[in-house]
């Protein structure tokens, strides 16, 4: 008896006769019998109860130290923050959890009106004139706006900021590989300055698009405009990649400053940190480039009766109309990360969303203050949202580790992210969000003075 | 005179009791008309409140970018949110609601357990970049569902990072241009592909820089092994392959076909989307495949959501293995250790790279792993068997109805495959489907795959009861009649849906794809 599988034996058996089956085995006949296993593989358990199963995951759970129950200061890509219990709620509805991608528009019009919102609020958020229905994560929209800015411009050569995250520029290194698009590179430099001027210096009649993270790795933030400007005076595109969305509710959108394409990491809202996935990747541009872009689009029309309804739209772009022609080969998104960032956005509205990204520069602010005063310990960053580096006296990657063990997730080290550059070993990323206490901050600076004696 | 106090009016009724106009709310008792977030909520409005916490910086750091603009984000408090949302919901169709035979899809029952575990706080509200000892237990599940993938499939190793399928297929494919570099033949630019095959097949090969060929498909919907045969060569970089095929059939010839490329120097690429069909019954491994996608949202479970986020794990041969991607997990002794970038260059020196930022979707693999372990491989054998009786349970009960072109030929795997040649002058696969939806079902895949005309792809799973799938078969069988009879009404099916047949064509022609203020009839001036 297995509590998933419906079928009786009476069932099969009754089936089998139906279908002229003398048993089971006649249905698999066209497996080569040398590949045919005789029964169960050996050297896995067999099935188990739920509670059994409960327990052994639970067991595994409580290996890992969660971060909600700890001073907790990590960001890099991925940020803690309170979502509220109605977000949850809402996404396990079992209409939007066991639906499939709305290709039976009839039936699906509530993934389709939640993607046409969603499209809506990311490209309001992102400053641009339209988003798509999502991407598998930052990461990869990421490279696939390179991609993208290639087959607008026809030119293949990518100036990568230094302050873009580095596993960002690893998955775009890996794929440049294969698609023979040139990439410029850089690690960034432990300063308050971010390198738009070196980026800016660097663009060529070749350029096919600069790519610039804000805030980026570092906490920086810069006005990209001139960067823009300089992108569109040598015919390039300028991509802004943003991996805290909060960060918008308190400074101005990228596409504001007139960036042509806008990728993100809508982790913040709705999604959690879950140890790196899934998440959802975000993706906005100029309206004259949406027939470049990948992904799906969900777009308003009419029902045979003249009623508001919502489709999966522009879909010659894909795959499984274009096969080898098609824009990428991504055939998916991030639906179900997609609907709890929409109802967390909707659930903060613009008001909320600013206050939220108040507390959290707020917050921010007085921790860069108080680390700072830790004999020892210098602030690097002067600009920063909710996240900011500081430069310790010895490298930061043991010191991380030395206050995990006393209970405090401190940051991320540079010396995790750029191994080996020794430039960088001393610095680490601290962010801080609504979730961060007063008492955390405190209890972090305290340690670190001590740690540092 | 007295006030009407039951608000009967004689207007609204057309004389046999029913309505003769719409409501003026346009909702239909349980089914509710929804406006846009944008049409209900305002800036000002939050669900969210902060009570106590300090929004009061010491003085703004913003790098003189403060926001000046307004964003113009609707807000909704959050009795309102609730009931937008789940109205929302209503209009889903979903695998709770009924079957979803959604070829190639396997919509099967998504178990509420996987949920729960996932949402553990030790795996939900965890970090990727915390230290890895303070993530030993996120590792150990990356590990144990790794142990179980490559076991049940034969193969040497995986690649957990893969974030859908299309990803994985990816994943492989540029370890099959990694290893045939790595052996100087990056000349090897062709890759062959089966008509039959999934538009993600020819448009990852193209992604990776391969030119894709065509293999035709047999009269018995299998790839023509001959033809296969005589392509390869020296510039032949591999065949990607799908296995049961979307057909619905088990590819016979797989191991001989893997044998002549592996002679003639190329890698076999296995789309395991149906790998549903075989799982505990049939090792790929044992077939000759060097890599091969599994999507964790079909055979083990994990959900859909509406179109997403799925997770594609590549097992590898170990022919391919050098090659995998970063990162990955390793036991060294009793510690579980993540291999990255950095300490790579010791393990893994062929590796092609990194595909993602951070290490995959964690999220599924807590789910997979505790769908797996609920099972046990006795459990996921049953999986297989039940999918496949499902399967040809329908095709037989289907095959006197509906134009069946490959019932002759022998039995199907988990999907039963119908063409639109029997249905009358006029009439096509999607009234088909679009009747199928009165009846109270999704529809199949349609036109897919395209070897058949109008195909109708029917995968019931292995979580269907025999009740459920007689009640589809009926369902089917009078949808099916009224086609082949020429019923008009199913033209413009639905009748009972939320909407009637969308303009798809309006749609694309002037994309709308965001909001905006003008109504649409403007808009698409």
């Amino acid at each position: 008896m297995m509590r998933y599988l419906p079928l009786t034996q009476p069932d099969r058996d009754a089936m089998l006769s139906v279908i002229g089956a003398g048993s089971i085995d006649d249905l698999f006949v066209d497996v080569p019998e040398a590949a045919r296993l005789s029964g169960p593989i050996a050297g896995l358990p067999g099935h188990a109860s739920e509670l059994a199963v409960e327990r052994h995951m639970t067991a595994l759970a409580r290996k890992n130290v969660v971060a909600g129950e700890v001073p907790f200061f990590l960001g890099a890509g991925a940020y803690r923050h309170h979502v509220p219990a109605s977000v949850d709620h809402l996404i396990q509805r079992g209409e939007f959890l066991t639906a499939y991608t709305p290709y039976q528009p009839e039936i699906a019009q509530g993934t389709l009106q939640m993607l046409f919102e969603f499209q809506t609020q990311v490209a309001r958020m992102l400053g641009t004139d339209v988003a798509n229905a999502s991407m598998y994560d930052g990461s990869t929209a990421c490279w696939e706006a390179i991609g993208m800015a290639r087959r607008i411009t026809r030119k293949g050569k990518a100036i990568l900021s230094g302050g873009l995250h580095p596993h960002y520029v690893s998955v775009a290194k890996t794929m440049a590989k294969y698609t023979g698009d040139q990439l410029e590179t850089a690690t960034p430099a432990l300063s308050a300055e971010t390198d738009v001027e070196a980026l800016i210096a660097a663009i060529d009649a070749d350029t096919s698009c600069v790519v610039v993270q804000y805030p980026d790795i570092l906490g920086r933030i810069t006005d990209l405009t001139p960067l823009a400007d300089a992108c569109h005076a040598n015919k390039a595109l300028l991509i802004a990649v943003v991996t805290e969305p909060v960060a918008l509710g308190a400074i101005t959108a990228p596409g504001e400053m007139d960036a042509d394409i806008v990728v993100g990491e809508g982790q913040s809202l709705g999604v959690g940190l879950q140890f790196g996935g899934p998440y959802v990747g975000l993706m906005g541009c100029k309206e004259k480039y949406i027939r470049q872009m990948p992904g799906r689009f969900c777009g308003e029309t009419v029902d045979a009766d003249g009623r508001r309804g919502f489709v999966l739209t522009l879909s010659t772009r894909e795959q499984h109309i274009r096969r080898e022609k098609a824009t990428s080969n991504i055939c998916t998104n991030s639906g179900l990360c997609a609907l709890a960032f929409s109802v967390h956005m909707t659930l903060l509205g613009e008001a909320g969303l600013r206050r939220l990204a108040a507390i959290n520069h707020a917050a921010a602010c007085r921790a860069a203050d108080r680390l700072s005063q830790v004999p020892g310990v210098e602030l690097v960053t002067e600009s920063f949202f909710n996240e900011f580096t500081v430069r310790l006296p010895v490298e930061a990657r043991p010191v991380v580790r030395t206050l995990a063990d006393r209970g405090i997730l401190a940051g991320v080290s540079l010396g995790r992210l750029y191994p080996g550059e020794a430039a960088l070993a001393n610095g680490l990323i601290v962010a801080v969000t609504e979730t961060t206490s007063a008492e955390d901050i405190e209890t972090l600076a305290a340690a670190l003075e001590e740690v540092l004696a | 005179m007295s006030i009407n106090q039951s608000g009967w009016r004689p207007q609204m009724t057309a004389g046999d009791g029913k309505p003769a106009a719409p409501t003026a709310t346009g909702n239909k008792a349980l089914m509710l008309e929804e406006a846009l977030i944008f049409e209900i909520g305002d800036t000002q409005t939050t669900g969210v409140d902060f009570t106590g916490i300090d929004a009061a910086a010491p003085a703004s750091r913003l790098g003189g970018l403060a926001r000046k603009a307004a964003i113009g984000l609707p807000g909704l408090a959050e009795p309102e949110a609730v009931r937008h949302y789940t109205r929302l919901s209503r209009q889903n169709y979903a695998i709770d609601l009924g079957l979803f035979p959604l070829g190639s899809c396997t919509m099967k029952h998504n178990p509420r357990l996987n949920e729960k575990m996932a949402r553990l706080p030790g795996f939900a509200d965890v970090h990727p970049l915390q230290p890895v000892d303070t993530v030993q237990g996120a590792l150990e599940v990356i590990h144990q569902l790794a142990h179980w993938l490559v076991t049940l499939t034969g193969m040497t190793s995986v690649a957990m990072s893969p974030k859908a399928g299309a990803h994985g297929e990816l994943c492989g494919i540029l370890a099959i241009k990694a290893a045939l570099e790595a052996r100087g033949e990056g000349h090897r630019k062709i890759v062959l592909v089966p008509e039959s095959a999934h538009g993600t097949n020819p448009a990852t090969a193209a992604f990776a820089g391969f030119a894709v060929e065509d293999i035709p498909a047999t009269a018995d919907g299998r790839v023509d092994t001959a033809a296969l045969i005589a392509r390869l060569g020296p510039d032949v970089a591999g065949v990607m392959i799908t296995n049961p095929n979307t057909c619905g059939l088990f590819e016979r010839d797989l191991k001989t076909i893997s044998d002549a490329v592996h002679d003639a120097g190329g890698y076999v690429y296995c789309d395991g989307a149906n790998f549903n069909a075989i799982v505990g019954r049939v090792r790929p491994g044992d077939l000759g495949v060097d890599a091969m996608h599994i999507n964790l949202h079909k055979t083990f479970s994990t959900p859909h959501g509406g179109g997403g986020p799925g997770s594609g794990p590549v097992v590898f041969s170990e022919a391919l293995t050098p090659f995998a991607p970063l990162p990955f997990v390793e036991k060294q002794g009793e510690q579980f250790v993540l291999i990255e970038e950095e300490n790579a260059g010791e393990h893994h020196a062929g590796s092609f790279g990194r595909m993602v930022a951070f290490h995959g979707q964690m999220g599924m693999f807590t789910r997979a792993l505790t769908y797996i372990l609920s099972h046990g491989a006795d459990g996921l054998r049953q999986v297989a068997e039940d999918a496949v009786l499902n399967a040809n349970y329908v095709l037989r009960s289907l095959e006197g109805t509906l134009d069946a072109p490959f019932a002759k030929a022998g039995p199907c795997m988990h999907e039963a495959i119908f063409s639109d040649a029997n249905l009358a002058e006029g009439f096509s696969t999607l009234d088909v489907a679009k009747g199928l939806i009165d009846e109270g079902f999704h529809p199949m895949t349609v036109y897919f795959p395209l070897v058949v005309h109008g195909a109708m792809l029917v995968e019931p799973t292995e979580t269907e009861s025999k009740a459920a799938l007689d009640q589809f078969v009926g369902a089917l069988r009078s949808v099916a009649e009224r086609a082949k009879a020429g019923d008009a009404s199913l033209k413009t099916a639905p009748h009972f849906a939320p909407r009637a047949r969308l303009d798809e064509t309006q749609a694309a022609r002037k994309p709308v794809l965001v909001w905006k203020d003008a109504p649409l009839a403007q808009a698409a001036e």
